[in-house]
């Protein structure tokens, strides 16, 4: 028995669950819930095999077919790999736990197709061990995600969507076009191979300058995050939720990955580059959040300013791999979890007084107090303030950056997280007020109310956890496993 | 297994779990809420108690647990610490009491204890905390759980106290953050080590061990409300009395200054902050709030306003006492951790029984009150003649100790200050008695309720008159084994004496 | 300069082109156009560097990653041309507004 869940193919598991489980929810609507749930569960439950796997015996490798690189295609996995896959796993499960009640059965036999195909998706891009498979990895993602942002088919949703899928098909053709240079250039899509054998010259620097470009448009950097709020913002809650938490990160663990194994000992002055945009990014997203009058757009502009976070990590990462990069994984995994539970709860507050006018909130907040004290802790997460994951993250980036000199990045952190505290207690405040019932409002059922609780519980949980995750990270550590740089 | 490995935790855990059960209870079930408050607050007594004991013999109460892999969360009983915990322990179960009569049949009371307890577990916490970043978790926490308690009753000036009290903490927070990392970086370690860990560090890192020095005091300051940084406390006065108390005596305040005796005994080291020149400016800014704060309170009219200018003048003796850096003056600042607490509480509660049975909101309304109500004005003259320094009155026994250290250390100007500050506590506290004893009664009151017999409910009387008699008992009975001025000569000793 | 080169350079050409028509061009028809040409552009690249091999046989890979690229853009040229009837169904449009006021 042990040696048989030690053997399974976890990996090979992770992708065709999801992609069976959709197929099956398309074909057979009327029990798409419990297909979806179950899918949902077993892909956690392989996460978790996948992990004792990886503890036990190290990275794990599995050529497709038997091909192998470079003419078939590689599964990879190590500790970053896995840790996404979590981040997966979590945030997929409670979003659908949360989902089971917040769409009718009609809502329902659209979303749960896509979202198992985004599931899929993701989970194959966390796996793949050359940058063109990432690419139709990318594409599922991509297309998943617009096909879910457009679920509600209100206008705004629609247009929200067709945005997206703009910025996403044009982010992609971009780090398309970038795969083919590198291709020319060392004639293979192995990250290991590519590792070995790329060297300066003007085609690899138009290669990096365009996948940074497209990579960076589909993660919402500074100044190239204009399609996400409103993307973001009209979607119904639980796709809010997994864009926020999942899609972009998704782009993101590309560019992390292609830069600790192929890119950063050639970074030709883009790490400043993108460091200086992140900053750019947490001090525009906060005061653009600080601003709004809607919560939703509040939440998405947040997630702009916690990207410029993970940007980060470029200038760090050059010298001090692991502690810089470690850091921000723990940083995804945090905003992850606090910020779908934070979607959950608009959709909670929306579902209950039917608008997110963060100033009119006071007549539904305090009757809904669940709501109100999951959005509290995924707040104090997002804020940085201990005991959560966002503050370890922030604690080992901040550590990093001092280590490094960098004072440019540690100030900008610094005000980043008191400008987060203000527009996070902007909305708390009126959780307090006292206001007459206008109306009778809808009852909010238990489950939404309780699956973004335990979403934000989760991220307050990882302030205490960082140990053990921190070892999972630490499998196969990245650079010298995978590639050759020096 | 050895049980003290776990007892600081389950101090810990005593409010926090209590705290957890009442969020989730409904409105309506007092019963069984009073209990859970109750019986944690006697536990979390009984826990305390043992451990003093212990360390008294000379026990080691340590909890470990990883943080980081290289950083843990520590919760330490030393002799400060428990100094601190006892005081927040005691207080916490006189304050429960009292805030169970105050808030009888307000509404969100579930709310508002479930905060409540928090609020004790994050103070407990504080005081515990073993090194640099478990203090900063709770002292955060604090924010955190203080918020609810000051908007409370949800108007829009309480939102707006809110506000401020936010903006205030929030920016103190992350100065102490940054500190906390710089501090890391430098060292690698930021474990509390009687007379510091900094002293075999490199002099070319002088200068920042300065700037260090300065954010951690800063952000400490903004709690402790150090000039110019306590423009937050007069505003949080919109809270409910049992708040006030809290908030002015135990919780928020105290957290500010005890990190201000962490910082400079066990991170930085009394000699090693004199050495770096940081105490003197210290010690300037500390003396400038006391004056400050007692010339604003002279003339503020609402007696809450006036009780919190004057948190802001008391607590700063205990910045005082420390940044004089010499051992009598420390054992001042210590022990009026102490002092100020058990009167300043016993001022608010008796505030907030003026508000609650008679609507007395302004000093100018309270004449003749002494005789409507004798033994809260009793209560309220204890603390308040404690304020000002008189015998026997615990508040004599800080300002003695810091005179007389002030003295010892060569800093003479230290005694024009509390002889200053001594003189405007008696300007604005005798007025008060004079008119509350001996001016006639008014016809009326602004808002009367009335209790049957007594002078108004037990539960809002008891309280005052506890921490009086204890306000009392510190200041006569010194020189038994547990008072806290002895405690606080077991703390100077190891801070100056020891190896 | 090589033939290969040449086509290269011309794929790159029309990237550069379809560029210029997505940011430009307000109508989402020819804004999904562009995104075509865009595409085309990077495939007739892959296809150049099918050449790099020195001998008879071109090399294969680039051409199975053209075919792939292929699936990929006309899958995702249906959802965008479905998404954009929907779109103007919905808002009588075919042209994405900026910043519109929104109703209270």
């Amino acid at each position: 028995m042990g040696g048989l869940l030690s053997d399974a193919h976890w990996g090979v598991l992770l992708i065709l669950l999801p992609l069976f489980g959709g197929l099956c929810s398309f074909l057979w609507p009327g029990a798409v819930k419990f297909i979806g749930l179950a899918t949902v569960s077993a892909v956690a439950l392989s996460v978790v095999g996948l992990g004792d796997q990886l503890l036990t015996t190290g990275v794990y490798h599995h050529a497709v077919g038997g091909w192998g690189a470079p003419l078939g295609i590689d599964l990879y996995a190590d500790g970053l790999s896995l840790f996404m896959l979590m981040v997966n796993a979590l945030v997929g499960l409670g979003v659908s736990i949360y989902a089971l009640d917040y769409f009718d059965q009609g809502e329902a036999r659209r979303f749960w197709p896509l979202w198992l195909l985004l599931l899929g998706g993701l989970n194959a891009l966390f796996l793949s061990a050359d940058i063109f498979n990432l690419y139709v990895t990318l594409e599922i993602v991509g297309l998943a995600g617009v096909g879910l942002a457009s679920l509600s088919r209100s206008g705004a949703a629609l247009d929200g969507a067709m945005r997206y899928l703009m910025a996403t098909l044009l982010g992609s053709l971009c780090y398309l076009l970038g795969v083919a240079l590198l291709y020319h250039s060392a004639g293979t899509v192995d990250i290991p191979l590519l590792a070995e054998r790329l060297e300066s010259t003007p085609p690899v620097w138009a290669a990096l300058g365009l996948i940074c470009a497209g990579l960076a448009l589909k993660t919402a950097l500074f100044p190239l995050h204009f399609w996400l709020p409103k993307a973001h913002a009209s979607a119904s809650a639980p796709v809010s939720a997994l864009l926020s938490a999942l899609v972009v990160k998704a782009s993101f663990y590309i560019l992390l990955r292609l830069w600790l194994e192929i890119f950063s000992v050639r970074t030709e002055g883009v790490d400043d580059l993108l460091g200086a945009l992140g900053m750019a990014a947490i001090i525009w997203g906060s005061l653009q959040a600080l601003q709004q009058t809607r919560l939703k757009l509040m939440i998405a502009y947040s997630t702009v300013s916690q990207m410029g976070y993970l940007f980060l990590v470029f200038p760090l990462a050059a010298a001090g791999a692991f502690s810089a990069w470690s850091a921000v994984a723990y940083l995804i995994l945090s905003h992850a979890l606090a910020k779908s539970s934070m979607f959950l709860v608009a959709g909670n507050l929306m579902h209950f007084g039917g608008h997110d006018r963060i100033a009119d909130l006071d007549r539904a907040v305090q009757r809904l107090p669940i709501t109100v004290g999951a959005f509290a802790l995924a707040g104090v997460s997002i804020m940085g303030l201990p005991p959560s994951g966002g503050f370890i993250g922030k604690w080992l980036l901040l550590n990093e950056a001092l280590n490094q000199g960098r004072w440019d990045l540690v100030i900008v952190m610094m005000i980043g997280g008191v400008l987060a505290a203000a527009y996070i207690f902007k909305v708390l405040g009126f959780a307090f007020t006292q206001a007459p019932v206008t109306h009778e409002p809808k009852g909010v059922p238990a489950i939404m109310e309780w699956s973004a609780l335990l979403l934000a519980v989760a991220a307050i949980v990882l302030g205490f956890l960082a140990s053990p995750l921190m070892l999972i990270l630490g499998i196969g550590e990245t650079v010298q496993l995978m590639g050759a740089g020096q | 297994m050895n049980w003290h490995t776990w007892i600081p935790l389950f101090v810990v855990v005593s409010s926090l779990l209590p705290g957890l059960i009442i969020f989730g209870l409904p409105e309506e079930r007092v019963g069984l809420r009073t209990i859970l408050n109750l019986t944690g607050a006697v536990i979390k007594l009984l826990l305390v108690s043992w451990m003093i004991w212990g360390v008294y013999q000379g026990d080691h109460f340590e909890t470990r647990v990883a943080l980081l892999p290289d950083l843990d969360l520590v919760l330490r009983a030393g002799p400060l610490a428990l100094f601190f915990v006892a005081l927040s322990t005691i207080l916490w179960l006189v304050t429960t009491i009292y805030a169970i009569g105050y808030l009888e049949g307000s509404p969100n009371r579930s709310r508002f204890f479930g905060f409540f307890s928090l609020c004790v577990t994050a103070t407990v916490g504080v005081a515990l905390a073993g090194n640099l970043i478990t203090f900063l978790l709770f002292y955060e926490l604090l924010t955190l759980a203080t918020y609810p308690l000051i908007v409370h009753r949800g108007t829009d000036t309480a939102r707006r106290a809110g506000q401020t009290y936010l903006r205030y903490t929030i920016f103190g927070g992350a100065l102490i953050l940054l500190g906390t990392v710089w501090l890391y970086q430098l060292t690698g370690t930021l474990e509390f080590t009687p007379r510091g860990f900094l002293t075999h560090i490199d002099p070319q890192h002088y200068p920042a061990l300065k700037i260090i020095f300065v954010l951690l005091i800063a952000g400490l300051g903004v709690k402790a409300a150090l000039f110019p940084l306590h423009g937050w406390l007069p505003q949080a006065m919109v809270a409910p009395a049992p708040v006030s108390a809290l908030l002015h005596a135990v919780a928020v305040v105290k957290a500010g200054a005890f990190g201000i005796v962490r910082v400079v005994y066990d991170v930085f080291g009394v000699e090693f902050s004199a050495d770096l020149g940081v105490t003197t400016p210290l010690a300037w800014i500390a003396a400038f709030t006391i004056i400050y704060g007692s010339l604003r309170a002279l003339f503020q009219d609402d007696l809450k306003r006036r009780l919190a200018f004057s948190t802001v003048s008391q607590v700063s003796y205990i910045a005082l006492g420390v940044a004089i850096a010499g051992p009598i003056a420390t054992i001042g600042g210590v022990v009026h951790l102490v002092h100020q607490g058990l009167m300043k509480i016993t001022l608010f509660f008796c505030a907030g029984n003026l508000a609650e049975t008679l609507g007395i909101h302004k000093v100018s309304e309270m004449n003749g009150v002494g005789r409507r109500m004798p033994w809260t004005m009793a209560a309220f003259t204890v603390g308040a003649l404690g304020m000002i320094g008189a015998p026997p009155v615990a508040g004599f026994i800080s300002k003695w100790y810091l005179g007389v250290g002030a003295l010892e250390a060569g800093q003479d100007w230290v005694l024009l200050v509390l002889m200053g500050s001594s003189l405007l506590n008696c300007a604005y506290f005798l007025p008060i008695l004079y008119s509350a004893w001996f001016k006639p009664t008014p016809k009326s009151w602004p808002e009367e309720h009335h209790f049957g017999r007594q002078e108004t409910a037990w539960a809002l009387l008891l309280p005052p008159l506890i921490t009086a008699l204890m306000a009392l008992a510190a200041g006569l009975m010194t020189g038994l084994p547990f008072s806290p001025l002895e405690w606080a000569k077991i703390i100077a000793e190891r801070e100056f004496y020891q190896p | 300069m090589n033939i290969p080169m040449i086509y290269a350079l011309l794929g790159i050409t029309l990237f550069s082109v379809g560029l210029y028509g997505l940011i430009v061009r307000e109508h989402l028809l020819r804004k999904i156009l562009a995104l075509n040409i865009m595409g085309s552009g990077i495939f007739l690249v892959l296809v150049a560097l099918g050449k790099r091999s020195v001998g008879d046989l071109p090399d294969p890979v680039p051409h199975a990653m053209v075919i792939t690229g292929i699936v990929v853009a006309v899958s995702a040229t249906a959802l965008a041309l479905t998404l954009m009837l929907k779109l103007v169904e919905v808002s009588g449009s075919a042209v994405l507004h900026d910043a519109p006021k929104e109703r209270s």
